[in-house]
């Protein structure tokens, strides 16, 4: 199977997201940055594919020349090849901008070296959250496209998805080549060893300018959504809070 | 081109109860924008479909048919929301963002090159849509201008308000027969399987859950305890899940499950804000932690200040005590 799984470079808040001054972005200054979190779990997906049936996983991010980071901690856990689409605007694009830069990268590296039997994206971006890109390139390809997979399994030239739902999951069979949304829970991703870790510093990025154009969508501004300010009642420490703790629970009625 | 179109979201001819969110949000926009509204159905006739529709005070539908829609199917319902735009020129197409709703939209963008936005919580038109969306799981807000005559969207799950209004008259339903290509039933839901019944994390009354500060697997046994006790569910943090400790059925927040339990007990969970946006819904958080600057202690209504592995305990063996269980 070649599979081609794209992901985002993400900012990793703690407590709080700040913004910057001009209210057009995420503050950056003081976070880190990693891969988005069911693109992550794609990129375990990919690799655990590949490990039983064989072939090749290429991952692809569109972003700063920083998006290197998140491509070099893929190869320690598993890619075989990696493409950067370079937008240094110090913004995201929009949907339309993104899925097309995503397709021209596709278009020329499927020309050179053949088909992906699998594409595999993230349900949505932790950060935007469209949920649309994978569907975008998907129906441009005019493959097969489904979202909210939490399970995989590769049969002759078709896919068994598990789609999770309240109660279960739904089942789709979808012929290849395919594109599929995966969710954090699919797996659980592997750590680095010491030998993924120095073969990732090695490893080559294949980087790529776009000419993809801006949608019609235009941010605005970013702000905070409305806060409900609790003051917050200290029920004691330790263990001798347990009496007023099960006081409590009685008084909600859930004891 | 006029009317806003909201699609009713069902499941085998059994309504989703997004879709009350959909029509009351649709509701609203029509008077907004001064707009009729008629409500969109996907697939076979449902008889109560009218009845639906009248309840929120809308009079009109479109019932999109054809006999391949066997089931939900994200490539056929996109389509026919695409054959929807040449038939009917809408100036909006909505419905709520839930798994389906999102991806049914996203792909009649995709097959219309109308843009798509998701997760909208208020929206606008003054010769171009603005709209506040949701960005982060909800942790951030985004205002957004899209120019562009028509705009597909969704309202974020759980921010519109259930509020039907009786319609002063019968609802009349045309129906639309269409005739999609046969090779987009590949993504038709084939088989369903059901696993769970009764109570879910999501529909717990009591959720019990456990961060980085419980320290293992095994640190769980007294939280499932408590849960038991209270005959509620275990919850944790993507720290714990991350480590293996529980599976990810359990986790809490942005890329877990959304909670609105009567009380949360978050015990060694720091609260950063993927986690607190999962659990914000809940109407009473109890944090138990070691370090009272943790975000999880400030933001609880109540909090107690110390071990979970000496206040779990005792808190069981004082339920224990008054329920007369001798431990
Ligand atoms: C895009 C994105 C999405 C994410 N989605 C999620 C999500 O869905 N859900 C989620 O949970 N996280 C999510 N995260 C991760 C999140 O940012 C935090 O890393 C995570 O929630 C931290 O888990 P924690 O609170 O258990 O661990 P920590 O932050 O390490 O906190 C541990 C806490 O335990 C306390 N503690 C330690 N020992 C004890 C003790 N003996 N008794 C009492 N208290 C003790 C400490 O004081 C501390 O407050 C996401 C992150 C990103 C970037
Ligand atoms: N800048 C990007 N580079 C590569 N893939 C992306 C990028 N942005 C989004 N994606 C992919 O598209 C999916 C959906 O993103 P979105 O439409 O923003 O919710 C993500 O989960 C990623 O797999």
């Amino acid at each position: 199977m070649r599979i081609l799984v794209c992901v985002k470079r993400v900012p990793a808040p703690g407590s709080r997201i700040n913004i910057t001054p001009d209210a057009l972005n995420v503050d950056t200054s003081h976070l880190g940055f990693t891969t988005s979190p069911h693109e992550e779990c794609a990129v375990e997906e990919a690799t655990q594919i590949v490990e039983e049936h064989g072939g090749s996983v290429t991952v692809l991010t569109v972003g700063p020349p920083e998006a290197e980071e998140q491509l070099r901690y893929a190869a320690s856990v598993g890619g075989s090849d990696f493409v950067l689409v370079i937008n240094d605007s110090g913004e995201d694009w929009d949907p339309q901008q993104t899925s097309n830069a995503i397709l021209e990268a596709i278009a020329d590296l499927e020309a050179a070296d053949g088909e992906y039997d699998l594409i595999l994206f993230g349900n949505e971006s932790a950060d935007a959250g469209g949920y649309q890109i994978g569907i975008k390139v998907a129906v441009a390809l005019g493959r097969p496209a489904v979202n909210g997979i939490k399970g995989i399994d590769v049969n002759d030239g078709a896919l068994t998805a598990r789609r999770e739902v309240d109660i279960g999951y739904e089942v789709y069979t979808v012929p290849t080549p395919a594109v599929l949304g995966v969710k954090e829970g699919i797996n659980l991703p592997r750590y680095p060893t010491m030998k993924g870790r120095l073969a990732s510093k090695k490893a080559e990025i294949n980087k790529r300018e776009s000419s993809a154009l801006p949608g019609p969508q235009q941010k605005i501004r970013l702000h905070q959504p409305e806060e409900t300010v609790t003051e917050t009642q200290i029920l004691g420490d330790g263990s001798d809070a347990a009496v007023k703790i099960v006081d409590l629970l009685d008084e909600l009625g859930v004891l | 081109m006029s009317g806003v179109y909201v699609v009713v979201e069902h499941d085998q001819s059994c309504f989703a109860p997004a879709s009350r969110e959909a029509l009351s949000a649709a509701r609203n926009l029509g008077e907004t924008l001064q707009e009729p509204v008629v409500a969109t159905l996907i697939g076979e006739h449902i008889p109560e479909f009218a009845a639906l529709c009248e309840e929120y005070g809308v009079v009109e539908g479109v019932n999109l048919n054809d006999p391949k829609i066997l089931d939900y199917g994200p490539e056929l319902w996109g389509q026919a929301l695409a054959e929807l735009l040449v038939l009917r020129n809408p100036r909006v197409v909505l419905t709520v963002g839930t798994d389906r709703g999102n991806e049914v939209l996203a792909q009649a963008s995709a097959r219309t090159g109308v843009p798509f936005v998701a997760n909208c919580i208020d929206v606008n038109h003054d010769g171009v849509w603005n709209m506040t969306r949701l960005q982060w799981g909800g942790s951030l807000l985004e205002d957004s201008a899209v120019d562009s005559p028509t705009i597909f969207l969704t309202y974020a799950h759980h921010s519109m308000d259930d509020a039907p209004a009786p319609a002063p008259k019968n609802a009349v339903i045309d129906t639309i027969d269409l005739d999609l290509d046969p090779i987009l039933a590949r993504t038709m839901v084939q088989d369903r399987v059901t696993l769970t019944e009764g109570t879910t994390l999501s529909t717990a009354a009591v959720v019990v859950s456990g961060g980085r500060g419980v320290g293992s697997a095994e640190g769980f046994a007294s939280l499932e305890e408590l849960a038991e006790l209270l005959s509620g569910k275990v919850g944790c943090s993507r720290a714990v899940t991350n480590n293996g400790w529980r599976s990810h059925a359990d986790q809490v927040g942005q890329t877990g499950t959304r909670i609105a339990p009567e009380i949360y007990i978050a015990c060694g969970i720091s609260g950063a804000i993927q986690h607190w946006v999962g659990a914000m819904a809940s109407k009473n958080i109890l944090a138990i932690n070691t370090d009272p600057e943790a975000n999880m202690v400030t933001k609880a209504g109540y909090a107690v200040l110390g071990d979970l592995h000496e206040v779990i305990p005792a808190v069981i063996s004082e339920i224990r005590h008054r329920r007369g269980i001798d431990s």
